[in-house]
């Protein structure tokens, strides 16, 4: 109990003047983190992208000279094209994948458990250790699925990873695989904290499976799915190690994206001001989608 | 009634059967592969089960090549990274769960922004920095960004800890417990399942990661088992039965933490997922 009085209003003062020093104790592990590997980098790297920086030495100013020559490079437009395809194709295939898994794993049936945790464990291993594994399967001579599709079809299969056409799809289905379990849990955490009345409800009143998934459970889900989208999407700007792993963005390109292609500049070649300006070009597109998807989102995404 | 249950319930084994095997099978191909001798890797058609399956890949894994020692890199790696990561996180959780300060919110909101900010945007002034430092080919560059807390950890403790009763903290501050008292003495023994799931996830990230070990270590020595296992493939491209076995054996660890502690794993996912 706080007396009222003269004292009052300073003894509160000093209270909360208190908190602050102790809040700030406790973050200070968090700000200098943030300063240090966060905000200080985001500055930085602008600074370095308008500059020639290669390994520190004799580094002078160049304007937008970077961003320039990435804008009338070729090269660029095609890894930007790539970027946008693995992006397009990953992120649709993925949900549609981790929703149905979700659905399939939300049945009351005895066992479920061991489902969930078999499609979850993909997503758990290392990425390099899956990529290795499909770069086995999709071996063209010895792999698993060009021995299926002999069987089945009686034609030879693709050249996949050594293939202009096939290999982006290869790298493509290697994430979906990996990460359907792990968005599936996200789902399935969606579908549970629905309201199970309406479920009821909406039996009793004679719909369908499909209605009652198109018009109760998917309103329900929307906000998840909104959740799953974004971080989707800016995991799949992001794609490292299948490239680094299965392709290292050949074949003539055709699987180099824009997190690969700056980690090649950055650290194979030491155009570290190019390198900066085009991860610069990546954040804006990450923002502007991301923006995009929580302008869109009052269209379709439903709260209850 | 009944029948259709009965007919439901079948459709429903067959869907998660087909799917179960989606993710089964490849992986039960890679172990098979692992246990083959290099011939049998050739034979056409491919058998199921090798004749004589063999754990030499596995040997020569361990005694010809330094397997145990990136074990060993990595273990450390991720043990380090793992304590300074629930350290740091559970102090910041901490305060902006229940410490009122000026610029709590605010702060709160531009931590959660790093969670949008590409590693790839940040990566090159860490590495500059880190170069400074004199840390290129150390094991710093990997351990020390954790000990500085981390928007994910720090929002997974966060929702953890506001679900704690407050009338816990107001007792104890009438027994004249200081902040750092109750955070200590209240706060992280109750978040036992919090805690360990965040330990759970940052120790797989770290023993998983690939990118930051590339950009950093060059000397073979101090490779990690993620970073051994990708350089491994480039030395004996073809042996692929080599190469399944390093990938079974980069994984074990991995399913042992997962089927001990599973239900922490789907807990993590929904803790940061369901808020979202």
């Amino acid at each position: 109990m706080q007396r009222a009085g003269p004292h009052a209003s300073s003894v509160a003062g000093r209270r909360r003047l208190r908190e602050t020093l102790e809040g700030q104790a406790f973050l200070l592990p968090t700000i200098f983190g943030l300063a240090l590997f966060w905000l200080g980098p985001v500055v930085a790297s602008v600074l370095i992208s308008f500059t020639d920086w290669g390994n520190g030495q004799h580094v002078s100013w160049l304007g937008l000279a970077n961003y320039r020559a990435l804008y009338t490079s070729p090269l660029f437009w095609k890894v930007f094209a790539n970027t946008w395809y693995y992006t397009l194709v990953s992120v649709p295939a993925g949900m549609l994948l981790s929703l149905g898994l979700a659905l399939l794993a939300n049945q009351k049936l005895r066992g479920i458990g061991l489902f969930r945790a078999i499609y979850f464990f993909p997503s758990i291993i290392s990425m390099t250790a899956v990529a290795l594994m499909w770069s086995f399967l999709f071996n063209p001579d010895l792999g698993f699925i060009n021995y299926v599709i002999r069987r089945v079809f009686h034609v030879p299969g693709p050249e996949w990873v050594n293939s202009i056409q096939w290999a982006m799809p290869a790298l493509i289905f290697v994430g979906v695989w990996k990460w359907a379990g792990y968005n599936m849990v996200i789902f399935l955490a969606g579908l549970q904290s629905l309201d199970r009345s309406l479920q009821e409800a909406a039996a009793m009143d004679g719909a369908n499976s499909w209605q009652r998934f198109r018009h109760v459970t998917w309103p329900g889900l929307t906000p998840t799915t909104l959740f799953v989208l974004v971080i989707m999407l800016i995991g799949s700007f992001q794609v490292f190690e299948q490239t680094y792993v299965m392709t290292e963005g050949g074949p003539a390109y055709a699987t180099l994206t824009m997190s690969y292609y700056i980690y090649l500049d950055a650290f194979q070649y030491f155009h570290m001001g190019q390198a900066a300006a085009l991860a610069y070009v990546l954040f804006a597109v990450v923002c502007i989608v991301t923006a995009l998807q929580f302008a869109l989102q009052r269209r379709w995404v439903f709260y209850q | 009634m009944r029948g259709s249950r009965v007919l439901s319930a079948t459709f429903g084994y067959l869907g998660l059967t087909v799917a179960a095997l989606f993710f089964l099978l490849p992986l039960l191909w890679i172990v098979v592969t692992s246990l083959k001798t290099p011939e049998q890797l050739f034979q056409y058609p491919p058998r199921w089960w090798p004749e004589h399956p063999t754990l030499e890949n596995y040997t020569y894994l361990f005694s010809k090549m330094p397997f145990i020692r990136y074990s060993f890199n990595s273990l450390k790696v991720a043990g380090l990274s793992t304590i300074g990561s629930v350290v740091s996180c559970s102090l910041a959780a901490y305060a902006f769960a229940r410490l009122r300060f000026a610029g709590r919110t605010a702060l709160f909101y531009v931590l959660l922004a790093t969670l949008m900010i590409p590693y790839q945007v940040t990566m090159i002034p860490v590495f500059i920095l880190m170069r400074s430092l004199g840390w290129v080919d150390t094991y710093y560059p990997l351990i020390v960004p954790w000990f500085f807390g981390g928007a994910f950890g720090t929002f997974l403790l966060r929702q953890f800890f506001l679900t704690i009763p407050t009338e816990l903290d107001d007792a104890a501050k009438i027994d004249g417990c200081s902040a750092f008292g109750i955070y200590r003495r209240i706060y992280l023994p109750l978040a036992g399942p919090a805690l360990t799931a965040l330990a759970i996830f940052v120790f797989m990230f770290q023993w998983n990661d690939l990118l930051t070990p590339v950009i950093y270590l060059s000397d073979p020595d101090k490779f990690t088992l993620t970073l051994g296992l990708a350089f491994f493939k480039g030395t004996v491209v073809t042996r692929w039965n080599l190469i399944m076995a390093g990938a079974v054996i980069s994984a074990v660890p991995i399913l042992i933490i997962y089927l001990a502690a599973q239900r922490y794993f789907v807990q993590g996912v929904a803790l940061t997922g369901l808020k979202g």
